[in-house]
């Protein structure tokens, strides 16, 4: 089934916007996607028909409220293939995800002298969090090279694991290069050594079916944003193992079997990494979000966006002097280029004054900016509602920066 | 009137002439590109003005009670914003330039590159500049 692009759009509302007096022209899928209708619907169903405080109150509305909340939990499980409808938890968005993972696992595994792993790709996400962990409990962070073209050195992979290593944490996607990483290929290679594998989803759930049990990750976070679905929410998927063994993230309401003054016991999964009233309109909305992709289906997706990244790449090698960042083999759309004369910020400024929503700057990776020796990139990058049209308007904005700026 | 206001009054009489906004761009991308240059050597990390995408150098001496401006930037349009700025403030005494009233920047239609998200730092080149002039008033140098 092929989409109709035309049609679709219909269903985002902010795309038939008028920017700086031109029509709305956005690339900048990557930072966040537009809501389509149906998400924005559910949003103002639940506060209009079902408010309440979940697993909570006995009343009608609450307990209608919980079972929208569990049985979207359900619905992600079967979004990502989980095992165990416990096995999904619910979070501010992956940034949150990787920090309960950084926070609760090292706890419990993490020693002094013991090694982290991450790649040279990683979103300040996916860098950060295991820093601060490294700093409380000393502990080593070790880098995955890449070469020149975005692509991750599994040679030096392999020689990095060693007996101190204990988590390997690395992207699916690359935010910054739209590389895919093997993270199969990773995973079993770490596995054979019984390392655990956190896989940054965050860039790949809007692109391409996830299935966590055939991947075997140990952990996938990911955000609904990202996907077509509110901001503010996301995912922790984790192994039933990992996640039981592992101490509470945060305190509060939800999180606990038994609260006494002398000694708190804790609820058992996914509660035990819920504290607090759950954000349950988003997690709705992202759950809608979902069902809206299942709809389009994947496969129609990913031939949709991969005709139009190879499009877009022929049509930007035309230019003069444009130098593209990221060239792996496996990637998805994410255009990461400047001109080797004009400083990326200039032509970011410029393609707004056009219409064009595109972002410029290191991206949230500035190791990757540092290792290709660069201020920053344009990074243009696609969704389902694109088009052919898009690019060459794109292409016209960047033809008007080297005329003004070249 | 200060000596800022009329130059801020100049900037804004010039701007007029411009309808649309590639003119305008042009005319800043110019403005940029006529900024004497600052030496290699003056373009230290501490020099640096926090906060831009494009890194800007920018250096203040006082000559005869007056403070003077010199920068750089490795953007084009970066450096014609602080080539404005310098143009209004540079050559002024330290007291004034602290208590500048920049409106000007709003009235020539440049006001999106004072939202923060813009990250250009504008709002930072502006601050270190009146924190240099500050320097220099509290310094009794002037």
């Amino acid at each position: 089934m092929s989409i109709n692009i035309e049609k679709l759009r219909q269903e985002f509302p902010i795309l038939q916007q008028v920017v700086n007096n031109r029509p709305l022209v956005y690339l900048d899928n990557a930072a966040t996607t537009q809501k389509p209708k149906v998400v924005m619907e559910r949003l103002l169903r639940y506060y209009e028909t079902e408010n309440s405080n979940i697993h909570r109150g006995a009343h009608f509305l609450s307990s209608q409220a919980t079972e929208a909340y569990e049985q979207a939990r359900k619905t992600i499980q079967r979004f990502i293939n989980a095992r165990h409808h416990y096995e999904v938890i619910f979070t501010r968005g992956t940034t949150e995800a990787i920090n309960l993972v950084a926070s609760s696992f090292c706890k419990k595994f993490i020693k002094q002298g013991d090694e982290i792993l991450i790649s040279a790709m990683e979103h300040h996400a996916n860098i950060v969090p295991w820093q601060m962990a490294c700093e409380d409990y000393g502990a080593v962070l070790k880098v995955i090279p890449m070469n020149e073209a975005g692509e991750l050195d599994m040679n030096a992979f392999q020689q990095l694991l060693g007996k101190k290593t204990r988590l390997v944490a690395v992207t699916h996607i690359s935010n910054a290069l739209g590389t895919i990483n093997p993270v199969k290929e990773i995973i079993d290679i770490a596995h054979a050594r019984d390392i655990p594998v956190l896989v940054d989803g965050a860039q790949a759930t809007p692109h391409m079916a996830i299935d966590v049990q055939a991947m075997d990750c140990d952990f996938y976070c990911f955000s609904g944003h990202k996907m077509y679905g509110p901001m503010g929410v996301g995912v922790l998927y984790g192994k039933e193992k990992w996640l039981n063994e592992m101490p509470p993230y945060q305190g509060g309401g939800e999180m606990i079997s038994e609260v006494r003054f002398d000694k708190t016991t804790y609820n058992e999964l996914p509660f035990k990494f819920e504290a607090g009233t759950p954000n349950v309109a988003d997690v709705l909305g992202m759950e809608a979000a979902m069902n809206f992709i299942s709809s389009l289906g994947h496969e129609a997706i990913a031939i949709h966006e991969n005709s139009l990244l190879q499009y877009a790449t022929d049509r930007l090698q035309e230019l003069e002097k444009i130098r593209f960042v990221g060239t792996a083999k496996q990637k998805t759309g994410v255009l990461s280029f400047l001109f080797t004369d004009i400083h990326p910020y200039d032509t970011g400024t410029i393609l707004d004054k056009l219409g064009i929503a595109v972002r410029t700057g290191h991206h949230c990776a500035q190791p990757v900016m540092d290792f290709f020796d660069i201020p920053g990139t344009v990074r243009a990058s696609l969704a389902l509602y694109n088009t052919r049209e898009e690019i060459d308007i794109l292409m016209a904005g960047l033809q008007k920066v080297r005329e003004m700026l070249a | 009137m200060t000596g800022i206001d009329a130059k801020a009054q100049e900037v804004i009489e010039e701007f007029e002439l411009f309808d649309d906004w590639m003119d305008k761009y042009n005319h800043l991308i110019e403005l940029g590109k006529s900024l004497p240059e600052i030496s290699d050597s003056d373009k230290e990390d501490k020099y640096l003005v926090k906060g831009c995408q494009a890194r800007v150098w920018l250096l203040a001496g006082l000559e005869n009670g007056k403070v003077v401006f010199t920068a750089d930037s490795d953007a084009l349009i970066t450096k014609g914003i602080v080539a404005l700025l310098i143009r209004v403030l540079s050559d002024q005494p330290p007291g004034d330039i602290v208590d500048a009233d920049l409106s000007f920047i709003d009235k020539i239609g440049l006001k999106e590159h004072l939202s923060q998200t813009r990250s250009n730092g504008l709002l930072n080149m502006i601050k270190q500049m009146k924190l240099y002039a500050l320097a220099y008033q509290r310094s009794g140098q002037a």
